[in-house]
């Protein structure tokens, strides 16, 4: 084993806030000399803020941060790359249509008299490269290489300069496998040359693969810092999602009913669903009356799974049925067709049509179902945008507001009440209640309790356990963007959920 | 006969005061007040041959143009898109029309029928190549925009045709109830749009693709043959247009006709209220624009101002509109002016 060098950067009650959050609240980090610290956490943990502050976009409100024993306080990202600290981001922030050579000088080509010294660019670019063992034409243009080779010719620009801390956010995200090991390879290396590596990922099998230590944070705290060998999988997971394992084993089913083993045809089936970078191979079947959670850590593929099922993405491989048939979806529209229903994790961006009132947003996907020629009459329009106001108690001063002015969680039942009108068959709800007050996160849930009542299959997507083994009878749980198990029944507990998620398959025994 | 007018133009600001309309509106109403004051004759209305005329039954009739024009772009706009090709197309279809006209078509029917297929063909060619190739708008229609006046050139073989056909004439110049043609075609085409957006889904359609494209595909709307079609009708109205114009001139002069109007067009409806990102568009604010803007041009002609400056003061008096119908601005504004003398809006 490596000996593990003197700390490269020590951050010590590091607190950051903005309006309304406090993004983090006295973080400690240290990262040694030659080691590859993960940084773990799931949404709203606090892990963006943290870099960012540390490269300079944000300032801090208190806290210290020393990088080789001295004291910075770096005020943007320039300031932090001279210092030392250089950073590749999650998407590649290259130029597509550069040269690989002039993507790793951009804006440090060494020139002469004003002349730019072309020789002497692409001799640098050849031994930035070269560090990483990446031998490539460096006068191709960047966007002939693959995202993998991308990623490490950004890894290279980051490490242009003498840096002493390279900070990898999901630098793993759209790579596959195969290109992901050879990310590592690169990294190993870098951290044998006594580099310091932060690397923000959210895939398990990775950071034990690859991270000496590891970082825990949660709602802008630290949860606390462990070498990696000596914390085990489930533990990890547990602290990530903020389950004590004693209280998880207590909090057992608290679910209104537990269902009976359904008999009925499914309402949809998947087939070995699944789309390269996306999702490996999945099977799923939902059936009349029936909650079917998605649990998974942040990025295990929750999301990709409901693009594929509701045809925004078009799937590579495997088939779905719906009652039996299988059908391709080349398009929501088709998705709809057969019933389905979808409001998107992302309400803003893929839910609300912001400008527009709270009653067209409610009849639009009926609307949109009947075609533009068979409009909705005014009087049919009110009724039904009023009958989803009240039983929805949506809170909004008139049917007529535009509906960018209500609440998340008014926004929220909005888009239920819009997919409500068209009554679909099988609803997949992707976070529904993400970002919104208590009570509303209620009323969601006793919604779904209903719709299930109503002989619907629903598809319930969410980061909260509880609520997943509350209103589920099945819980598919995801890991690393492939099934990792299925609980049907008593079985379903936090507990076992996050045992499932925490399995190491190759070493075939839960750690 | 003044008073009389002043009376119902109040009357109208007045019943729309809640609406985006009443800032073009009002501002149009500045304009001709102005003019009342200080434009002497402008006011004045004569019968001729049982036909009226005065300053503003030619701003109806020069604007009707532009007013065609708008109500294509209001929609095109209001997807996130622009059609910078409407003035090539007027073009073509003026040309299309005089060359059958004048040679081998059976009749003037048939020869506007042809000009204005080949209008809708154009606008279909733009449509295809934002929704169907997701070329960007700006770029697909700019093709057009270079193009279209080098098709119109190959349909009139290099020349200026002249015409005489008596109903190809009457579209620009002809009377009916005592006011210019124009003036009731500009109203058929209103009340037609209004009658295929707001009778129809396709308007609601339009600004939720406008307003969040991507929402609106997850909720089913077919984008693209939403975009397909505003590009389409978008053509169209510059068909009729474009037969206007070369009716005015009685001619099909493929280099001139319909000239920068894009730009009147594209300036019309951001004047009427809808933004250029897209969204919620503003169908009779379209139409004041086109209006404000005729108004603004015969103003300056009758204060003697030269053609070749007058772009100036209307740049001028556009921004200044453009600025008043932002409501950050007004409120910055509102900022500046002391309390007592402001004009509170007060919400419902």
């Amino acid at each position: 084993m490596r000996t593990v060098g003197s700390p490269i950067l020590e951050i010590r009650g590091l607190s950051k806030g903005f309006p309304g959050v406090q993004a983090l609240d006295g973080v400690d980090l240290t990262v040694n000399r030659g080691e590859i610290h993960a940084l773990m956490g799931e949404n709203g943990a606090g892990k963006s803020t943290l870099i960012k502050v540390l490269t300079g976009v944000y300032s801090r409100d208190a806290g210290g941060t020393a990088l080789n024993g001295i004291s910075i306080a770096p005020r943007s990202p320039r300031e932090a790359e001279r210092l030392g600290i250089s950073t590749v981001y999650q998407e590649v922030n290259l130029i597509p249509d550069l040269s690989v050579a002039e993507n790793i000088c951009l804006g440090r080509q060494p020139t002469l008299m004003g002349k730019i010294r072309w020789r002497a660019i692409t001799q640098r670019a050849q031994k930035a490269l070269a560090r990483l063992e990446l031998r490539i034409d460096v006068s191709r243009q960047l966007s002939a290489y693959s995202i993998a080779v991308q990623q490490l010719v950004a890894i290279a620009r980051a490490l242009d300069i003498s840096a002493s801390l390279l900070i990898l956010d999901e630098p793993t995200s759209s790579l596959d496998d195969g290109e992901a090991e050879e990310l590592f390879k690169v990294l190993r290396k870098l951290r044998d040359q006594g580099l310091g590596i932060i690397f923000v990922t959210h895939f398990l099998g990775q950071v034990y693969k690859v991270s000496d230590a590891i970082t825990i944070l949660r709602n802008g705290r630290l949860v606390g810092q462990f070498p990696t060998r000596d914390l085990p999988r489930l533990k990890l997971v547990a602290q990530m999602m903020g389950k004590d394992l004693q209280e998880a084993e207590k909090l057992e089913h608290t679910r209104a009913g537990t269902a009976s083993i359904r008999t009925d045809k499914p309402l949809i089936e998947t087939n070995g669903l699944g789309r390269k970078g996306s999702i490996h191979p999945l099977d799923l079947e939902i059936r009349p009356g029936e909650v079917v959670g998605l649990a998974g850590l942040l990025g295990s593929g929750r999301t990709e799974t409901a693009r594929l099922l509701f045809g925004i993405d078009k799937p590579d491989r495997g088939s779905i049925r719906v009652n039996g048939r299988v059908t391709v979806f080349r398009s929501p529209r088709g998705a709809i067709r057969c019933g389905l229903a979808l409001t998107p994790e992302d309400r803003k961006a893929a839910g609300i049509i912001p400008n527009l009132t709270v009653r067209e947003n409610i009849i639009l996907a009926l609307q949109a179902s009947r075609g533009p020629w068979s409009r909705l009459s005014q009087e049919e329009q009110e009724g039904l945008a009023d009958r989803f106001i009240n039983s929805l108690a949506i809170k909004t001063p008139h049917r007529d507001q535009p509906v960018k002015n209500l609440s998340g969680g008014n926004q929220q039942k909005v888009l239920l009440a819009r997919w409500l009108a068209t009554e679909p068959r099988v609803f997949i709800l992707d976070e529904p209640t993400r970002g919104i007050d208590v009570g509303a996160k209620a009323e969601v849930e006793r919604l779904i309790n209903s719709l299930r009542r109503e002989g619907l299959g629903v598809l319930f997507i969410s980061s909260e356990l509880e609520e997943i083994v509350r209103q589920s009878q099945r819980v598919i749980v995801l890991r690393d963007r492939r099934k990792a198990g299925e609980l049907t029944g008593s079985d379903i507990s936090v507990e076992n959920i996050l045992r499932t998620i925490a399995k190491d398959e190759e070493e075939g025994a839960p750690a | 006969m003044d008073a009389g007018f002043w009376l119902v133009f109040a009357a109208i600001l007045f019943l729309v005061r809640r609406q985006k309309i009443v800032w073009p509106l009002a501002a149009l109403g500045a304009l001709l007040l102005f003019n009342q004051f200080f434009t002497p004759g402008f006011f004045r209305l004569q019968v001729l041959d049982g036909h009226l005329y005065g300053s503003r039954i030619d701003i109806l009739n020069q604007g009707a143009k532009v007013m065609l024009l708008s109500l294509g772009m209001v929609l095109v706009i209001s997807t996130g898109g622009v059609d910078l090709s409407v003035g090539a197309v007027m073009a073509i279809s003026s040309a299309v029309a005089a060359r059958l006209v004048v040679t081998s078509a059976p009749s003037a029917w048939a020869a506007i029928a042809v000009a204005l297929g080949a209008s809708i063909l154009a606008g279909a060619w733009n449509g295809l190549l934002v929704a169907g190739f997701g070329v960007q708008p700006i770029v697909a229609t700019l093709i057009l925009m270079v193009a279209g006046r080098g098709v119109a050139q190959l349909v009139t073989e290099g020349q200026i045709i002249n015409f005489g056909d008596p109903l190809m004439v009457f579209l620009g110049n002809g009377h009916l109830f005592g006011l210019p043609f124009t003036l009731t075609l500009v109203i058929v085409m209103l009340l037609l749009t209004y009658g295929l957006v707001r009778r129809t889904a396709l308007g609601l359609f339009i600004e939720s693709v406008g307003d969040n494209d991507r929402a609106s595909r997850y909720a089913g709307i077919n984008a693209r043959q939403v975009k397909f079609m505003v590009y389409t009708f978008s053509g169209f109205c510059a068909g009729l247009a474009g037969l206007i114009a070369s009716s005015n001139i009685k001619s099909a002069d493929a280099n001139n006709i319909g000239l920068y109007l894009e730009l009147d067009a594209i300036l019309a409806v951001v004047v009427g209220g809808t933004s250029l990102v897209g969204g919620r568009f503003y169908l009779v604010g379209a139409v004041i624009g086109a209006l404000f803007i005729q108004t603004l041009t015969t103003t300056l002609y009758a204060r003697n101002i030269s053609a070749d400056i007058s772009p100036v003061p209307k740049a001028l008096v556009i921004v200044a509109v453009c600025l008043m119908q932002s409501a950050s601005f007004r409120e910055r504004l509102r900022k500046l002016v002391p309390r007592s003398l402001t004009w509170h809006e007060h919400k419902p």
